[in-house]
């Protein structure tokens, strides 16, 4: 067994180097039109790039399909690494981007014509892009505003109200489990970072900070604490499920109903319409419950944007690409109907977005909710080692979510915190 | 492949002294001609990659400031720095223990299961045995991503046919995947795997035992029972300790079983075994200096520990052969 997987692992890494070879040998600077090749794990984004082939004969766009953002950044940070084997234009989720900055894989693309593109997004989505600096590393594509999705018929049997309030949500969690053991409301889960980091950036939460010339790692904060503390004592109560999301028991649970909601992000429908779909139109989507429901905040979970990579012999072209990909009126279209994605970009909900998703048919306020949700979110700086955080968070908070302990969720966050900032300090990077 | 030495022969001068010269100069050449191959591919492949390895761990990438320009990282000498941080980390020193946990669950138990499988298809009152034998050697032609998914399908208590069954049954099913079960769970799964490799190479040692020992002993009197543990086992013991030296090889690289089940469950680290840490230190932390020299650890300790094994079963094995 163990030579097999050895033997297979080595003709995929061996497959992967002549892939890559392969698709950057394009781009001979003379004559004929530039080739671009673009690593995006959207689905269907080469009928995206077949309208831009269409229309700029000059510049040619090949979509390289990956397998996801974080296979993507591996392979990324690798040809980086190697020299050679990087595309020219390359989807990065936003959490990646002060990784892939520190890893000099992204080149600055503020003179490359990018900096026009500002007034088409919000001022969290384009802050970013740019990490608060005056270079531009990346064109926002997608956002992912956080929301909460329920099943109306079990609510309206228990004659339950949409939680507005997190302390609504707790009280609506209670009810559904005293009901029927068996159902939750929702449940904690250990193996997704950016679930709960947009969760604590809806309190209030950034988990790194710039100051001058120095990171600041503050993932333990109050905000932070507040957020790990109310889903500890959710899940020590046992009314809300402590298995991770994305399992096939998951999957069957929202399916079945035995996961009467989802506090997820815009993205959802695709996901619900994937695993549960028996119960397509017993859904409703609402906005995330609030800390305080007059001042409404929100967190993002998810999101990316499209680069240009330092290996990249035609910056200008590349960029202009990434610029009309996720400005142009039909691209926007394009990216909506055919990838499924929500755009970043301010105008689409005007352009594109004017019927609600298919698994949400008869909610014609879908879209309003996304973007009055879109609209609040809260800043939040990512730092250079989130992929540690992340890690970290996997371990730490298994951990607690095993032990149904709320203490626990207190000394998981106080430990990720640490891990993350030992990470930094150990790389030498400036650490206040 | 027809042999250079006929093909160039004709072409060698007339003069004996030179014709002697060439011979000696075909003598050396030849053999290594016929090599090249194997030692281009030997060292392009395994030893350069080593040898890289090894450079990798000496270096470590030191950051100033912010570190979000090309100028603000630089690739420095760390000396033992990465071995230091390897073998003084907590999380590592728990992964070696419990991998070595591990290989004292499954090992026993794998090798224990494929000589009795070995020795019953070998037995002569066996019927079925060709079906028998595709049988439970069949699981090892399935990879092991493929069998964790598999194996985690029927752990999930929320959706396990088995936990379903019991608890029609009014039997309540334990959690496998907890975290004091789950190190069984995933000895299951390579368990599952790895008893039909290993009988196959135990029933090949067997069938090559000349049946006319086998008749002698029958003539004394001995039973079947007593053919197999006094005369089959001690002949196949140097099967037997092949097997437990490639168990105990795979044992402390067992990867693909619990990377495949971690996302299924809260009972497996990133860091649960050695390989995971290093796969998690190169390609999720970025850090391949570190994980280089944790690799060049997890090498040495494999090393040092199949040195240990043959070094004490070795005279019990083959001594007889070697006096």
């Amino acid at each position: 067994m163990r030579t097999s997987i050895r033997v297979a692992a080595i003709l995929a890494a061996v497959a992967l180097a002549l892939g890559t070879a392969a698709c950057s040998s394009g781009g001979g600077a003379s004559s004929g039109p530039v080739n671009l090749t673009y690593w995006t794990w959207a689905p269907n984004m080469d009928k995206v790039a077949a309208i831009w082939n269409k229309s700029h004969p000059d510049i040619h766009v090949t979509v390289n399909k990956q397998d996801g953002g974080d296979a993507a950044v591996t392979k990324l940070l690798t040809a980086i690494k190697a020299g050679s084997g990087a595309p020219d234009v390359m989807q990065a989720e936003y959490q990646k981007l002060p990784t892939l900055v520190s890893a000099n894989a992204l080149a600055d693309i503020s003179g490359d014509g990018g900096s026009a593109a500002k007034k088409e997004f919000t001022s969290s989505a384009w802050n970013a892009v740019t990490l608060g600096g005056s270079a531009l590393y990346a064109i926002p594509q997608d956002t992912g505003p956080m929301m909460f999705y329920y099943r109306t018929d079990i609510f309206s049997k228990l004659g339950l109200t949409v939680p507005k309030t997190w302390d609504e949500y707790a009280a609506d969690a209670k009810a559904i489990h005293a009901a029927d053991p068996t159902q939750y409301l929702g449940t904690f889960s250990s193996g997704d970072p950016g679930w709960f980091s947009g969760l604590t950036q809806q309190a209030g939460a950034s988990w790194w900070s710039i100051s001058g010339k120095a990171w600041g790692v503050n993932v333990d904060s109050a905000a932070a604490q507040k957020v790990a503390k109310y889903w500890g004592d959710l899940v020590q109560e046992g009314v809300i499920d402590n298995n991770p999301m994305y399992t096939p028991a998951w999957n069957a649970a929202l399916n079945t109903g035995k996961q009467v909601g989802w506090v997820s992000a815009v993205w959802g429908p695709g996901v619900l319409a994937g695993n549960a779909a028996d119960t397509k139109g017993k859904w409703a989507a609402a906005p995330l419950p609030q800390w305080n429901a007059s001042s409404p905040s929100d967190g993002n979970w998810g999101g990316s944007s499209t680069g240009v990579t330092t290996q990249s012999k035609h910056p200008k072209e590349a960029t202009e690409f990434a610029v009309w990909l996720n400005t142009n009126p039909t691209a926007i279209k394009a990216l909506v109907a055919d990838a499924a994605i929500y755009p970043a970009d301010v105008n689409a909900t005007k352009i594109a977005l004017t019927t609600p998703p298919d698994f949400f048919s008869t909610q014609s306020d879908f879209y309003d909710i996304a973007a009055a949700a879109s609209k609040t979110v809260a800043p939040f700086t990512y730092g250079p080692n989130v992929n540690v955080a992340y890690s970290a968070y996997t371990d730490e908070f298994a951990k607690a979510a095993q032990s149904k302990d709320s203490a626990q969720f207190l000394t998981a966050l106080s430990n990720v915190q640490t891990t993350t900032r030992a990470d930094l300090v150990k790389s030498g990077f400036t650490v206040k | 492949m027809t042999s250079p030495a006929v093909a160039t022969s004709p072409r060698i001068a007339p003069s004996s002294a030179s014709r002697r010269r060439a011979t000696r100069v075909q003598r050396v050449a030849i053999p290594y001609t016929m090599l090249a191959p194997a030692i281009v591919l030997f060292v392009l492949f395994m030893a350069a990659p080593i040898l890289y390895t090894v450079v990798l761990s000496f270096q470590t990438v030191r950051v100033s400031g912010l570190g979000l320009g090309a100028a603000d990282k630089k690739l420095i000498f760390a000396g033992l720095d990465n071995y230091i941080s390897a073998l003084s980390d907590p999380q590592f020193v728990a992964s070696v223990v419990r991998v070595l946990a591990y290989g004292a669950i499954l090992i026993p138990v794998m090798l224990g299961l494929a000589l009795v499988f070995a020795l019953l298809l070998d037995s002569r009152r066996s019927r079925a045995t060709k079906f028998s034998r595709v049988a439970i050697f069949l699981p090892y032609a399935v990879p092991a991503v493929i069998s964790s998914l598999l194996w985690g399908f029927l752990y999930l208590p929320g959706i396990s046919p088995v936990v379903y069954i019991l608890n029609a049954l009014h039997i309540s099913a334990p959690n496998i995947l907890e975290p004091n079960l789950v190190i069984f769970a995933i000895a299951n799964i390579a368990l599952w795997g790895g008893v039909g490799f290993n009988m196959i190479v135990i029933y090949t040692a067997l069938r090559a035992i000349p049946s006319d020992i086998y008749e002698a002993a029958r003539i004394d009197g001995a039973t079947e029972s007593q053919i197999a543990w006094r005369i089959k086992v001690p002949i196949i013991l140097p099967s037997l300790i092949m097997t437990g030296l490639f168990s105990i090889i795979a044992t402390l690289q067992v990867f693909s079983e619990p990377t495949t089940l971690r996302p299924l469950t809260n009972s497996l680290s990133t860091s649960w075994t050695p390989l995971m840490k290093v796969y998690r230190d190169a390609f999720i932390r970025n850090d391949i200096y570190s994980a280089a020299a944790t690799s060049v650890v997890i090498a040495l300790g494999t090393f040092a520990l199949s040195f240990v094994f043959l070094r004490i079963v070795q005279r019990r094995a083959f001594g007889q052969e070697d006096s």
